[in-house]
């Protein structure tokens, strides 16, 4: 038998389409659940889990095995508990899990068997972000057809263990992607985040014991059950076992998702999977892992992206998916579009992410038009280390919002005070006069 | 059937009932219930949401409150077609702003707007995950990628052809 090197992505054809039920199986797949409920006791996929060292591919980053330890042990059948798959991408710049979604569904239903299996959970739900239409009647095919199959339902495969999935098809606020929220979304109530504990865990869904794992995260289980955890931390380049989705996008060559090993370095994906920068286009700066990650420069680049390294460079490995700042890009617009993004986002609940990030975006919004003044800067360093410290907000909305902020502050401190003592954007102004060169009527 | 007294359709009626059936409570199906009701009138208006909250057991307000706290939930009326344009950062870094401003001038209209004929809304929208064809944009249900003017124009021009 051959072991993969790109486990995720093996069976994904973009034009071809998803595989069915069946050739699902004949690549491989229902391997793992199959082994995972004749052989394996739900104690054992927790520990095989655990020893593969899969940390949650939405962002955080946590242990997935140590995740589901805090789950009560009672059998499915005895105590009502949910298995949630976190498909709320909704992070800019991330777009990593659709392709998962639409491009192999069954790996995702798998995945989710097991889960349920380890946490012996009853009942499953997938939280799909609402404009994610294709993802969504994909899912709904792949989940009829696995219920028509035997591969959910009562009793499945004669193991006494039961499990069916439901999707969710969310309606668009990216705080649901918050696991706290994503439950109260689900409880039909404003997604608001709840105060830990009690933890999902133990008071999760409605008040049951309740495990939300992200897409990726739960993709990678059936790979993990079938070739095991040692095939799987050797897979890594470093102390993180696996492969990651990695993404560019941005002024390059060729954007796009590929996966590789994790710790694969920013300047192979940049370079080598993205093409390197479009003619004419240098490479200012990065957001490595989505946008409430913190800029990195070029001279970053060799850092290896898994989370103990990227870390160590002053950002996160987030979702993985990197934005470029080419430099004709103004990063003051973009630090503006982004702070934008996370006062529209904010819930509401909490009044420093409320009235604080508004006024971020408000400040940006000046400096940018050129009515910026020298205490406005000071204004934003305020900010970005009031909101930006944990624990002074309800979530990490706000302490996320503020990363690119702060970095984008040090780093880019010459283009905010340029834009204060020229009265407006420097690149601005000059792709404005080329635009009025090529088009009179055009107008901003 | 319709009445002053029950505004939503009987069929709307039941499938909402079907919703909260599934559900371990009532207001779990709230989002669902309302994207049902949004799917027929393209838009919630405030006698089916009082309906829809009947049905949930649930108070207007508090409904109202789920009704208003999503993006993707109208509680105004919208054209026969949606055009949602992202505003996320990969978009604006490829050119976005660009073609708002076109899509603007060629309907007429502001983002948040309808055409006067009603074909077309523009609404921005967060990131669409179509980050390495940006600049992205979802009309209705349909996601279109590597946006220019000569496309948009080509698609505004469709749209208009095919009033639903």
């Amino acid at each position: 038998m051959s072991f993969p090197d790109r486990p995720l992505t093996a069976m994904i054809d973009v034009a071809a389409g998803p595989p069915d039920c069946m050739a699902y199986e004949r690549a491989g797949g229902w391997e793992a659940v199959r082994r995972a409920l004749k052989n394996l006791t739900p104690a054992e996929v927790v520990d095989t889990v655990t020893r593969s060292k899969l940390r949650g591919r939405g962002g955080a980053g946590f242990g997935t095995g140590q995740k589901w330890s805090f789950v009560p042990k009672e059998p499915a059948s005895e105590r009502r508990k949910y298995l949630i798959a976190n498909a709320d991408e909704m992070e800019p710049g991330t777009f990593k899990d659709r392709l998962l979604l639409e491009g192999n569904p069954l790996q995702l239903v798998e995945g989710m068997i097991l889960a349920a299996y380890a946490i012996q959970a009853g009942h499953g739900i997938i939280f799909l972000r609402g404009e994610y239409h294709l993802a969504c009647k994909r899912l709904d095919q792949a989940i009829a057809e696995a219920r028509h199959e035997g591969w959910l339902g009562e009793n499945i495969l004669g193991s006494g263990f039961s499990f069916d999935i439901h999707v969710h098809s969310s309606a668009g606020r990216y705080i649901c992607g918050e696991e706290t929220a994503l439950l109260t979304a689900l409880e039909g109530r404003r997604a608001t985040p709840r105060s830990k504990p009690p933890f999902p865990q133990t008071g999760g869904l409605w008040g049951t014991p309740s495990v939300v794992n992200n897409v990726e995260t739960l993709c990678n289980l059936p790979h993990i059950i079938t070739n095991g955890p040692e095939w799987f931390l050797a897979l890594g380049t470093g102390t993180d076992g696996g492969t990651k989705l990695y993404g560019v996008s941005g002024r390059v060559c060729r954007p796009g998702t590929w996966e590789l090993p994790i710790g694969t370095s920013l300047r192979e994906i940049i370079e080598d999977h993205a093409g390197g920068m479009l003619p004419g286009y240098g490479l200012r700066a990065l957001l490595p892992g989505g946008a409430s990650t913190a800029f990195l420069d070029v001279t970053a680049l060799d850092v290896a992206m898994d989370y103990g390294s990227v870390e160590k460079a002053g950002s996160r490995l987030g979702t993985g998916m990197a934005i470029i700042l080419d430099d004709r890009t103004c990063p003051v617009g973009m630090i503006h579009n982004l702070e934008h993004f996370f006062a529209q986002e904010s819930c509401g609940w909490c009044t420093p992410c409320r009235d604080g990030l508004p006024w971020v975006e408000r400040l940006l919004m000046a400096i940018e038009a050129g009515t910026g003044e020298e205490e406005d800067l000071e204004q934003l360093d305020r900010h970005a280390r009031m909101l930006g410290t944990p624990g002074r907000t309800f979530c990490a909305h706000a302490p996320g919002a503020m990363a690119p902020l702060a970095s984008g502050l040090k780093l880019f401190r010459e283009d905010f005070a340029e834009h204060i003592t020229q009265h407006g954007c420097p690149l601005q102004h000059a792709a404005r006069s080329l635009e009025r060169g090529r088009d009179d009527q055009h107008s901003y | 059937m319709s009445t002053a007294e029950h505004p939503l359709p009987d069929d709307l009626r039941a499938d909402i009932a079907a919703l909260v059936r599934e559900e371990l409570h009532p207001r779990g199906a709230s989002v669902a219930a309302l994207r049902l009701v949004q799917a027929r009138f393209r838009w919630i208006s405030t006698a089916h949401l009082r309906e829809v909250a009947e049905l949930l057991r649930m108070s207007v307000e508090d409904l109202d409150g789920i009704a208003t706290y999503f993006n993707l939930l109208f509680r105004k009326p919208v054209g026969q077609h949606v055009i949602m344009l992202c505003d996320s950062v990969s978009c604006w870094i490829m050119g976005r702003e660009h073609l708002c401003a076109h899509l603007c001038r060629t309907l007429g209209i502001r983002p948040g707007e309808t055409t006067e004929d009603g074909a077309i809304t523009l609404l921005p929208i967060v990131c669409l995950g179509h980050c390495d064809h940006a600049p992205a944009l979802l009309v209705n249900e349909t996601l279109h990628g590597n946006v220019d003017i000569a496309s948009l124009d080509r698609l505004t021009d469709t749209l208009r052809g095919t009033l639903r």
